[in-house]
C-alpha cells in the first residue's frame, strides 16, 4: 500500500465537471482525480448520477461544464483522432453487459480485435477463446448472448472490455444481479486485473461489500446535495467522516 | 370456505360519535379490505368541516375483524386532512399493526420538488415549445443524414469499417425474402388497373390499350411506389425495430466506445443493402404487374396473348423503365434512413422502440409519396 501510495501518478482528471440533462442538473461542481493502477469507486445512492458521471467519463455524453483529462489531454476539447485513441484504450463493462445480441461470444470479443490489429482470423479466435476462459466461460465461444443467463452475459462483456488489454477498465455495477459468490469473484477478478494488467480500474457501484473489499479510492456523490461531498479511500471515508449522510450510507443506514 | 362467505357479508362500516366537545371518535368496524366496497375519507372530512370545534381525532378499532392497504390508505388520507388543518390525531384505538406501518409511511419526509405537478402551460406556451421541437428534430434528421453521407463516402474510398456478413445477412431480408409479397402485391395492382382501364377504354371499343396502361403505369411509377410502401412496412420497421433494441441494450454505446461508428457499422449495410435490393424488386414488381394485366387482358377482354404482348412491346420504352429505376433507388435510400434514424433516436424502454418502428413506417411512407410528387414534377418539366 505506502509502495502504490508513494508513487501515485495522476490518471484521469475531472475537473468542475456540471452534468445536465436540458436544464435538469444531475449534478454540479464535481472535481477529483483517479490515480494509475487505483480501484476508483464511484458511489452513491440510487439515482444520484453514478452511471451518468461514467457516461461523461468514456466520452458517451459531452458536459454542460468543466473537463475530462486523461493523463494531459483534455478529452472534450481533443481532435477526433486523439479522442478515438483514447477511448480505444478504456474498457467498459456495461450494466447488463451490451453483448452485441446478433454475434456469438466469440464474435462479439473478436470485433474490437478485428478493427484495431492485424491479426489473423485463427489468431483472433485464440485470443477470443482465451479471453473467455479468463472469465470462466470455456466452450462457450458459439453460444449467442440470448443463450446464457445474465451472470454469464456479465461476465462474457468483461471478456470483451478487456479484448484489447486496455490501460483503464471502467466496471458499471458489476455485481447487480449477481448472487454473492459471484459478486465476490467478480471483484477477485478485478483485483486480479488491476495486479497483472496495471490498469486502472475505475467502478460504478453502491455495493458496500465490494466498496471495501477492492476499493482503494473513490468519490460520493449526493443525491439531494447534486454534487460530490467526499472524496478518498472509502475505508478512511468510514473511519473519519462527518457527513452524517456519508456516514448512513457506508454503514447501511445503521448509525 | 365458510369463513370467507361470512367475511364478505360483513362490509366495512364507519360511524362517527363525539365523546368530548373537541373530539371526534371515528369508529371502524367490519372487514376493511380492497376486496370490499369502501367508505370515503370524504365522509370524515365532511364530520370535521361541519364542525370547526373539532381538535382531536380518536378510532375505535375494536370491532374491525380484518384489515389491508385499503384501511391504511383511508388513515392516511385522515391524517393528511387532519395535518393540514392542524388537528391532533391519536392513533391509540388502533392495533400495533397499524399504528407501526402507519408510522412507516410518514417516517420519510416527501423530498421537495419529488412530487410531479401537473402544470398547465399556456397555449402560447405550448405552441413555442412544439416550434423549438420541430427545430431541433430537423436539425437532427439533418445531422443525420449528413452522416450517413459522409459514412458513404468512406464507403467509396473503401474506408468504412462494417460487417460484410451483415450486409448479405440484410440483402437476403430485404431482398429475397420480401419476393412472396412483392408477387401477390404487384399482381393484384396490374390486375386493378387493367380491370379500372378496361371499363373506361371499352366503351370506345380501346380495350387494346389496356395492356399500355398496364405496362407505362408500372414501370414508369406503381412498381416501385407498391415496393416502396412494401418495403417501408417491411424492412424499415425491421431496421428501426433492430436499432432501437441495440439502443435500449447498450449496444450501440459498447460500438461508440470501441470508437466504431454505429453510422458506418449499422447505417450502411442497411442503406447499401436496400439501394441494392429496391431496383431489383421494381423490375420484379414491373414484370408481376404486367403479368397481372396480361391475365385480365387474355381471359376478359378477348385479346389474343400474342397481341397483348405486342402491344406491350409497343406501348413500353427505356425512359419509363429507368424513370421506375431513379424512382425505386430513392425510394431506398428514404426507407432505409426512415428505419434508421427511428432506430437511433430511439429512447431506452420498450415503448420507445415500439414509438420508433410505428414512426419509421410513416415517415417511410410519406417520404415515399412526397418524393413520387416530386419526381412526377420534374419530369413533366423536363419533358420525358
Amino acid at each position: 500500500m505506502s509502495a502504490n501510495q508513494a508513487n501515485k501518478e495522476p490518471h484521469i482528471i475531472v475537473n468542475d465537471l456540471t452534468m445536465a440533462y436540458g436544464s435538469f442538473v444531475v449534478q454540479r461542481d464535481l472535481t477529483f482525480t483517479v490515480n494509475r493502477e487505483d480501484v476508483f469507486i464511484i458511489m452513491g445512492g440510487s439515482g444520484c448520477g453514478k452511471s451518468s458521471l461514467m457516461r461523461h467519463m468514456v466520452g458517451l455524453k459531452s458536459p454542460a461544464k468543466g473537463q475530462v483529462f486523461y493523463e494531459d489531454v483534455n478529452f472534450w476539447e481533443a481532435e477526433v483522432e486523439q479522442r478515438d485513441q483514447i477511448m480505444k484504450n478504456i474498457g467498459i463493462l456495461y450494466q447488463s453487459g451490451a453483448l452485441w445480441s446478433s454475434m456469438t461470444l466469440a464474435e462479439n470479443i473478436a470485433l474490437p480485435l478485428n478493427e484495431y490489429t492485424d491479426l489473423s482470423p485463427s489468431q483472433i479466435r485464440e485470443i477470443a477463446s482465451f479471453k473467455l476462459s479468463l472469465v470462466g466461460l470455456t466452450g462457450f465461444e458459439d453460444y449467442y448472448p440470448s443463450e446464457i443467463s445474465g451472470g454469464m452475459r456479465k461476465r462474457a462483456g468483461l471478456a470483451r472490455a478487456m479484448a484489447l488489454d486496455p490501460d483503464i477498465l471502467f466496471f458499471d455495477e458489476p455485481s447487480a444481479g449477481l448472487d454473492p459468490i459471484s459478486a465476490s469473484l467478480l471483484d477477485e477478478l478485478i483485483l486480479e486485473l488491476r495486479e497483472s494488467l496495471g490498469a486502472t480500474i475505475i467502478v460504478v457501484t453502491h455495493e458496500l461489500a465490494s466498496i471495501f473489499a477492492i476499493g482503494n479510492n473513490s468519490v460520493y456523490l449526493d443525491a439531494n446535495k447534486k454534487t460530490m461531498t467526499a472524496a478518498g479511500d472509502p475505508k478512511k471515508l468510514l473511519a473519519e467522516t462527518e457527513d452524517p449522510e456519508l456516514r448512513r450510507f457506508l454503514t447501511r443506514g445503521k448509525s | 370456505m365458510e369463513t370467507t362467505a361470512e367475511d364478505m357479508t360483513k362490509a366495512c362500516e364507519l360511524s362517527f360519535s363525539r365523546p368530548a366537545s373537541d373530539t371526534l371518535l371515528v369508529r371502524l368496524k367490519g372487514s376493511w379490505t380492497i376486496g370490499h366496497k369502501l367508505p370515503s375519507g370524504a365522509e370524515v372530512q365532511n364530520q370535521i368541516e361541519s364542525d370547526p370545534t373539532i381538535q382531536r381525532v380518536t378510532f375505535d378499532a375494536g370491532e374491525l375483524s380484518g384489515w389491508d392497504s385499503g384501511l391504511l390508505s383511508f388513515l392516511t388520507n385522515i391524517i393528511n386532512q387532519c395535518s393540514a388543518k392542524n388537528i391532533t390525531v391519536s392513533q391509540e384505538g388502533l392495533s400495533e399493526g397499524i399504528r407501526k406501518l402507519l408510522h412507516l409511511a410518514f417516517a420519510v419526509p416527501e423530498r421537495k420538488g419529488a412530487r410531479k405537478e401537473a402544470v398547465r402551460d399556456s397555449l402560447l406556451n405550448r405552441i413555442g415549445a412544439s416550434a423549438i421541437d420541430v427545430g431541433q428534430a430537423s436539425i437532427d434528421t439533418l445531422s443525420f443524414i449528413g452522416d450517413t453521407f459522409l459514412a458513404f463516402l468512406k464507403f467509396l474510398v473503401g474506408k468504412a469499417r462494417f460487417q460484410r456478413s451483415d450486409l448479405m445477412i440484410t440483402i437476403q431480408q430485404c431482398g429475397v425474402q420480401a419476393l412472396p409479397i412483392v408477387s401477390l402485391i404487384s399482381l393484384l395492382v396490374g390486375l386493378i388497373f387493367a380491370f379500372i382501364g378496361a371499363v373506361q377504354l371499352m366503351m370506345f371499343g380501346a380495350q387494346i390499350f389496356v395492356a399500355d396502361l398496364v405496362a407505362i403505369a408500372m414501370t414508369r411509377v406503381m412498381g416501385a411506389v407498391m415496393v416502396g410502401v412494401i418495403m417501408a412496412g417491411r424492412t424499415g420497421a425491421a431496421f428501426a425495430a433492430q436499432i432501437g433494441t441495440m439502443q435500449v441494450n447498450e449496444e450501440i454505446d459498447a460500438l461508440q466506445t470501441l470508437g466504431i461508428s454505429p453510422m458506418e457499422f449499422l447505417v450502411l449495410p442497411r442503406m447499401l443493402a436496400l439501394i441494392l435490393m429496391m431496383p431489383l424488386l421494381c423490375i420484379y414488381a414491373d414484370l408481376m404487374g404486367i403479368l397481372g394485366g396480361f391475365i385480365v387482358g387474355v381471359s376478359m377482354l378477348d385479346i389474343s396473348s400474342i397481341q397483348y404482348i405486342n402491344q406491350t412491346i409497343k406501348a413500353m420504352n427505356l425512359y419509363h423503365f429507368f424513370i421506375g429505376i431513379v424512382h425505386a433507388i430513392v425510394f431506398g435510400v428514404l426507407v432505409a434512413l426512415a428505419g434508421c434514424l427511428r432506430g437511433i433516436q430511439c429512447g431506452r424502454s420498450a415503448s420507445a422502440v415500439g414509438q420508433a418502428t410505428t414512426s419509421a413506417v410513416v415517415t417511410g411512407i410519406v417520404a415515399i409519396v412526397i418524393a413520387t410528387a416530386i419526381i412526377t414534377v420534374a419530369c413533366n418539366i423536363l419533358g420525358i
